[in-house]
């Protein structure tokens, strides 16, 4: 797994709100095509790393490399057109828009119609629009999302709207794929069902992912590298095994022993 | 969501069919009756060629006005309705595209060339005033666009007058295309076609794209950034294209009313167009066919017709109103009661009301 070029690489990053230290120095590597999980108890700065690497919070120090490439001070919506793609913890969708209109709207970057040929309509820009709707069926189609196609959003269950908010993030066609609890608040068969997805996505589509998750069970199950943060610092990093009989990872989840 | 309910049976099999803007049977028969109504209103005017005198030659001027503000509402309903900012300017815009259009004309540029040009110098300005955006939203945009409501009457009334005649009407002259002289008949339907080449390419902008990357920066602008959509530049283009709207219609106005003077963009205007788009319901592509026919209806057509008979009832039933005031002040008192109205019993405006008939209709005989 090591052998695999470095995709995605944090490097130093400190993250202040006022007098509150939320990232303290933090640095990791995503390999390609891993999945890594980024585990801690609650406020542990694994949030704040996310939406720094995203692009929403703006680190005081530190770099952030995507392919090589300093992406520290770039705007989100350019990280996006790099091949970085997120979902967020309390789901940021469109919930006015049915299911195909949000992942049609996550196809922006790939388009490339112009204003005018918009307007007119017939020819270039219709035949885009029929191009990436099959694409975006392709991804209805992969997450098993038939049935709610023309849904609106809003009024869908929780666990399928984390579901359409993954297909958007997929409709990016990302190379780095960042996800913010994407299990939280499901039953145990959605669970299931989102685990499957996030290793199909993993397999077919050669996304590198980055997820935080609380559920410990499945985070082993899933992930093959595992950092822990807690208090804003991490605490500790490697194997699924390595972090399971790491004793400062128990102390952070567990408290200290007198 | 509406869109998706069709009557049972009626499927599409291909995407292309379901892009359609009028997808099914009932549908184009509407449109198409729709237009058909209008385009042959001038043939059945005594001014018409037939000499039939079943439509009054005035409602024909209303109709006109009708198009016309259905071109700045529709710019007004792209920014406002669709990206979700606010602009108070949109008068000034239509007076940038009306002495624009003006001056070109007196200046001998061809007819074909004056009103674009006009509508893209206009788009230009409604860049300058859309870049307070990227910093501020909702009320302090308005208070922002604002700035555009009192700089440009005034740069038209005082430092432009030598080319603008100052606060004095400003003579338009006749147009003519390609030899055709457009006035009557023929600026009748000029002005039907521009306003439906308009419709066309905001509808088209609104199943595509540029429309999507708008109303994502409305529902949720951090999830738009995170798409990949640069906010900023597509707040700046919904101000460009909502400006170049307002700058057409301008336009066409000045072209139409063959006289243009300041007094007929200010503010009152502006906040009358953002009435018609409210009425009409904001974010839905037909609210300027519901929101300024209505409006301009009640104006020019309704509260005339009421007013003589109030002017003699009114100062009986209520002694202290004197008959001579209630001309002026009939029409704004109606308006208000009417935006009050909607904003209390329907805020999202008639094309919703619209939308739920047609679903209705669709669906009967269940309720649901």
């Amino acid at each position: 797994m090591s052998k695999a070029p470095i995709k995605l690489s944090v490097q130093n990053i400190t993250l202040r709100f006022g007098g509150i230290t939320a990232l303290d120095d933090v640095s990791f590597d995503v390999y390609e095509g891993e999945i890594l999980a980024l585990i801690g108890p609650n406020g542990a700065g694994k949030t704040s790393c996310i939406n720094s690497i995203g692009g929403f919070y703006r680190p005081q120090s530190g770099r952030i490399f995507l392919d090589g490439r300093d992406i520290t001070r770039l705007p989100p919506y350019q990280r996006a057109k790099l091949g970085l793609s997120r979902t967020f913890q309390n789901i940021a969708l469109y919930t006015n828009a049915t299911t195909l209109d949000n992942l049609m709207a996550a196809r922006h970057i790939h388009m490339r119609s112009s204003l005018i040929g918009e307007m007119i309509f017939w020819g270039m820009a219709q035949r885009e629009e029929i191009k990436h709707r099959r694409v975006v069926e392709e991804i209805i189609d992969f997450l098993e999302m038939e049935s709610i196609r023309k849904s609106i959003v809003g009024k869908l269950g929780y666990g399928l709207r984390k579901r359409v908010e993954l297909g958007r993030a997929l409709a990016l066609e990302p190379t780095v794929l960042l996800l913010d609890e994407p299990m939280a608040g499901m039953n145990v068969e959605e669970k299931e069902d989102m685990a499957r997805f996030i290793l199909d996505i993993h397999e077919r589509r050669g996304v590198t992912i980055v997820l935080i998750e609380h559920d410990m069970g499945l985070v082993m199950d899933i992930a093959q590298r595992i950092v822990v943060l807690d208090f804003g610092r991490k605490i500790a990093e490697g194997t699924p095994q390595e972090i399971r009989t790491n004793q400062a990872v128990i102390n952070a989840y567990l408290g200290q022993a007198e | 969501m509406s869109a998706n309910i069709r009557p049972s049976g009626v499927f599409d099999t291909s995407y292309a069919q379901e892009m359609r803007i009028n997808r099914t049977r009932f549908d184009q028969v509407l449109s198409a009756g729709f237009l058909g109504v209008i385009l042959a209103l001038p043939l059945l005017a005594r001014t018409g060629p037939f000499g039939i005198d079943i439509v009054q030659p005035g409602f024909l001027g209303t109709v006109e006005r009708i198009a016309i503000f259905m071109i700045a509402v529709q710019g007004l309903n792209l920014l406002v309705g669709y990206t979700g900012q606010i602009t108070l300017g949109q008068a000034a815009f239509m007076a940038v595209g009306a002495y624009s259009t003006a001056i070109l004309l007196r200046g001998g540029v061809p007819f074909v060339l004056a009103p674009p040009i006009a509508a893209l110098f206009s788009g230009f300005v409604g860049l300058i005033f859309g870049l307070p955006s990227l910093r501020v939203k909702g009320f302090y945009l308005a208070m922002a666009t604002l700035a555009a409501q009192f700089i440009i009457p005034w740069l038209l009334r005082n430092p432009l007058a030598p080319w603008t005649n100052g606060a004095n009407p400003l003579p338009v002259p006749r147009a003519d295309l390609l030899g055709l002289e457009i006035s009557g008949l023929t600026l009748y339907y000029f002005l039907i076609i521009m306003c439906l080449l308009a419709m066309l390419a905001a509808r088209n902008i609104i199943r595509t794209r540029t429309g999507r990357a708008f109303v994502s920066i409305r529902d949720n602008d951090v999830a738009a950034e995170l798409l990949g959509i640069n906010v900023f530049a597509y707040k700046l283009r919904a101000f460009f294209i909502c400006a170049v709207y307002a700058g057409l219609a301008g336009g066409l106005l000045a072209i139409e009313a063959r006289s243009i003077s300041p007094d007929r963009f200010d503010l009152r205007n502006s906040i009358e167009l953002l009435a018609m788009l409210i009425v009409g319901g904001a974010g839905f592509s037909q609210a300027p066919i519901f929101g300024v026919s209505l409006l301009a209806l009640l104006r020019e057509t309704l509260i005339p017709s009421l007013t003589p008979s109030l002017q003699e009832w009114l100062p009986r039933l209520l002694p202290f109103i004197d008959a001579v005031n209630i001309n002026a002040a009939i029409a704004p008192i109606i308006f208000g009661v009417l935006m009050i109205a909607f904003l209390i019993i329907e805020p999202r405006g008639l094309a919703y009301r619209w939308e739920i008939f047609k679903i209705s209709w669709k669906i009967r005989p269940f309720s649901y």
